[in-house]
């Protein structure tokens, strides 16, 4: 047989098809009792493949567990450190953009708990982002001596960070037991905020992390484009000092509806504005979708790239 | 029940030669697809058509090529080849870590392989955390790994150090452990790529038996290996992998034979001087060896016990070289490496070499027992090491020890003892 790629795209299209078909004629009957694995050219084009990742849910779980307890195994320095990052970045915004620049919080919200309120999402989303794209790469040797969906691998990474966000929230009740706030019933919404910070943080983490195993280059870009996507989201501000025409531009960017929603569940304040919140879920789940259709396309050759 | 474990047909992966070389970095790619106009524009003003030829197939690489075969159930397969010849490329593909450019293979049963011995241990985690880690990587279930964790505890040695940082352990601690966990997989298809080269002989020992009571089970093993000595004593069948091509499949015996035969028979044919697979960059390059014994003259076969000198004949590109150490590395049939000359050893390093020349190396009472053995020759040139050397050929000949007077009685040792040592027995009043 000619290698493929004498052959032009339609030829090979036709090929393919006929190599299925006659590969189909010639696999043993058995091979499709329980227990039997067919290893073969994958044809898949757009098939996200969840169903696959049931059978490694533990998986998943010894990965996360993995990535938490190597991150806390120094007790102490870890969880001082987990602690420290969002108390330190609040201060420092509380003292140039209250104190020096007299940028106000809307309503009567008091300042810091206004920004730590939205730092907590922010700081899941960039650590979360960060450790997406490193996961591949940083997991060659389980790339390149086992099978299982590679899939499983950013997933982990975005789910440890939960941990260091359940450290960071303790901070926030004590801010809000100090300004005597309660959060009213719209703190229910705190999961479904979580969740879209979880698949913004997955999504673009996709993208860089299959970038990074092609190009090794792409992490070193992460703090900067981290820097940017910050000043981007109304962390250190609010959304309604952003003239309103532009505010459904701001929706583009899935963080902004993150953090004023979250925000919104702790502190109140004005709720998320519709529009771009529907543009925000309408821009995670096409960045989302086309990854993993992307990640399970290129997943196959990452052990001959890594 | 199927009494088929793998059915491969048509196996065949490709690479291409890019693959082979390190990652790009993007700003590489950015400024490719930038300045890709401007080469466009050169090409046709040389009179070079606007686009860019497609890749060609020399840039793609067949490290498996039409590889069908069928495997039974509780059959132990042996498969031996070259390095490069495309057997840990097989091992990849049936154990799923790579995809196949053409064919398939159908496998029934869980797949377990030494490949992975040892993966995602995490030098942070004690090891009574890496093991379910490991088992989970694996593909155990939590439920099996609590199940077997004290029989992996006890099969490893090691039960004292559990609850110890894996990074604390010694290099052979931690693949004791690593292979503990793989041994108590359980697979019904087991997959080996030599491990079994790692951790101390008695623990290689436990592990060769371990295999055997994987075999007698009636578990299929699929064992990639260089040492033809236990695809002789543990394989049913053996697989002769060449080029990517499977070239022979039948009794390990045979094939073993055959394989030999051929390694040799290459070797007799081809030169010295013509070999392609040498490393090093060659400032000096071998291109002859001969042996003499004691009178000068050159022989074939060298008697054990008799002075011989081994002369290799060399060039260089004319360009000052310091201290070149020459080496022979002498192995028996199998690949085990038996002995080293080197002169870093003897601290006779060579300052100034004349262009061409003969390097000799004198041994007196060559001390090994008859047999068959090969040579490996090189020379490190300023460093300190074997491993950047000048120049190196694997296999450089073969050459053939017969009975000779080692002892000055006319007698030398019999196989399978290999080396023999001046020695002498008396008696003493206690």
């Amino acid at each position: 047989m000619q290698p493929q790629s004498l052959a032009g795209e339609s030829d090979r299209a036709a090929a393919d098809a006929l190599r299925a078909a006659d590969i189909a004629g010639r696999i043993p009957v058995w091979s499709s009792q329980p227990g039997a694995t067919i290893i073969r050219p994958s044809r898949t084009f757009l098939d996200l493949g969840l169903r696959s990742l049931w059978p490694y849910r533990e998986l998943l779980f010894y990965l996360t567990w993995r990535d938490i307890k190597v991150r806390y195994k120094q007790t102490v320095v870890g969880v001082v450190w987990v602690l420290l990052q969002p108390v330190l970045t609040m201060l420092i915004f509380v003292i140039i953009f209250s104190k020096l620049a007299h940028l106000k919080a809307p309503g009567h919200i008091p300042y810091p708990l206004f920004v730590f309120a939205g730092l907590l999402p922010w700081q899941l989303f960039a650590s979360g982002m960060a450790g997406v794209t490193a996961s591949v790469v940083g997991n060659t040797s389980l790339i390149t001596k086992v099978y299982f969906p590679r899939l499983i691998i950013p997933i982990a990474a975005v789910l440890s960070g939960l941990v260091d966000f359940a450290m960071s929230l303790i901070v926030l009740v004590i801010l809000m037991v100090h300004y005597r706030y309660v959060p009213g019933l719209e703190a229910l919404a705190i999961p479904f905020f979580i969740l879209v910070a979880i698949a913004t943080a997955l999504a673009a983490g996709l993208w860089l992390a299959m970038l990074n195993v092609r190009y090794r280059d792409v992490q070193y870009t992460i703090p900067f484009l981290t820097q940017a996507w910050l000043l981007l989201t109304p962390v250190a501000y609010s959304t309604s000092i952003v003239p309103v025409r532009y505010r459904a531009l701001m929706g583009i960017n899935p963080m902004t509806s993150v953090v004023d929603g979250f925000r919104w569940a702790f502190v109140g304040g004005p709720a998320p504005w519709s529009h771009s919140f529907a543009a925000s879920l309408a821009m995670v789940g096409l960045i989302l979708t086309s990854g993993i259709v992307f990640f399970r396309r290129t997943e196959k050759t990452f052990a001959d790239l890594i | 029940m199927v009494d088929v474990a793998i059915h491969a047909e048509g196996l065949s992966k490709r690479y291409k030669l890019g693959q082979i070389q390190p990652y790009r970095a993007l700003r590489d790619t950015i400024s490719d697809v930038i300045y890709a106009p401007f080469r466009a524009g050169a090409r046709v003003a040389r009179g070079g058509p606007l686009i860019k030829p497609k890749e060609t197939p020399e840039g793609r690489l067949w490290a498996l090529k039409d590889v069908s075969f069928e495997v039974k159930r509780g059959e132990v397969v042996g498969v031996i080849g070259r390095n490069g010849a495309g057997k840990t490329t097989l091992l990849k593909l049936l154990t799923r870590i790579t995809e196949p450019t053409e064919g398939f293979a159908a496998i029934h049963g869980r797949v377990g392989s030494l490949l992975e011995v040892g993966t995602g241990f995490h030098p942070e985690l004690t090891g009574r955390e890496n093991v379910f880690l490991n088992g989970a990587i694996l593909g155990m279930r939590r439920s099996e790994i609590k199940e077997r964790f004290d029989a992996i505890a006890e099969f490893s040695g090691i039960e004292k150090f559990l609850d110890t940082p894996v990074k604390r352990y010694s290099t052979g601690m931690g693949v004791r452990l690593a292979f503990a966990v793989a041994a108590h997989l359980e697979p019904e298809i087991l997959l080996v790529d030599e491990v079994l080269a790692v951790g101390d002989a008695a623990f290689q020992r436990k592990c060769l038996g371990k295999m055997e009571s994987v075999a007698t089970e009636g578990r299929t093993v699929f064992l990639v290996s260089h040492n033809m000595e236990s695809i002789n004593a543990l394989c049913t069948r053996a697989i002769w992998i060449d080029d990517g091509h499977l070239r022979a499949d039948g009794d390990p015996p045979d094939i073993v034979r055959a394989y030999l035969a051929t390694t040799r028979a290459e070797l007799g044919t081809v030169s010295i001087a013509d070999r392609s697979d040498r490393t090093g960059p060659g400032p000096i390059r071998f291109v002859g060896l001969e042996i003499r014994d004691a009178l000068g003259d050159t022989i074939e076969t060298i008697n054990s016990g008799e002075t011989v000198e081994f002369v290799l004949s060399y060039v260089t590109t004319g360009e000052p070289l310091a201290h070149v150490s020459p080496f022979m590395y002498i192995r028996d049939q199998y690949d085990h490496p038996l002995l080293v000359f080197w002169s870093k050893l003897t601290a006779e390093d060579f300052e100034v070499l004349p262009r061409e020349g003969k390097l000799v190396c004198l041994v007196p009472r060559f001390p090994l027992s008859p047999g068959v053995y090969q040579i490996d020759v090189g020379a490190t040139v300023n460093s300190p090491t074997v491993r950047d050397s000048g120049d190196e050929v694997k296999n450089a000949a073969t050459f053939e020890v017969v009975t000779g007077d080692f002892f000055g009685t006319g007698r030398s040792a019999p196989p399978p003892i290999t080396f023999q040592c001046p020695h002498s027995w008396s008696a003493e009043d206690t």
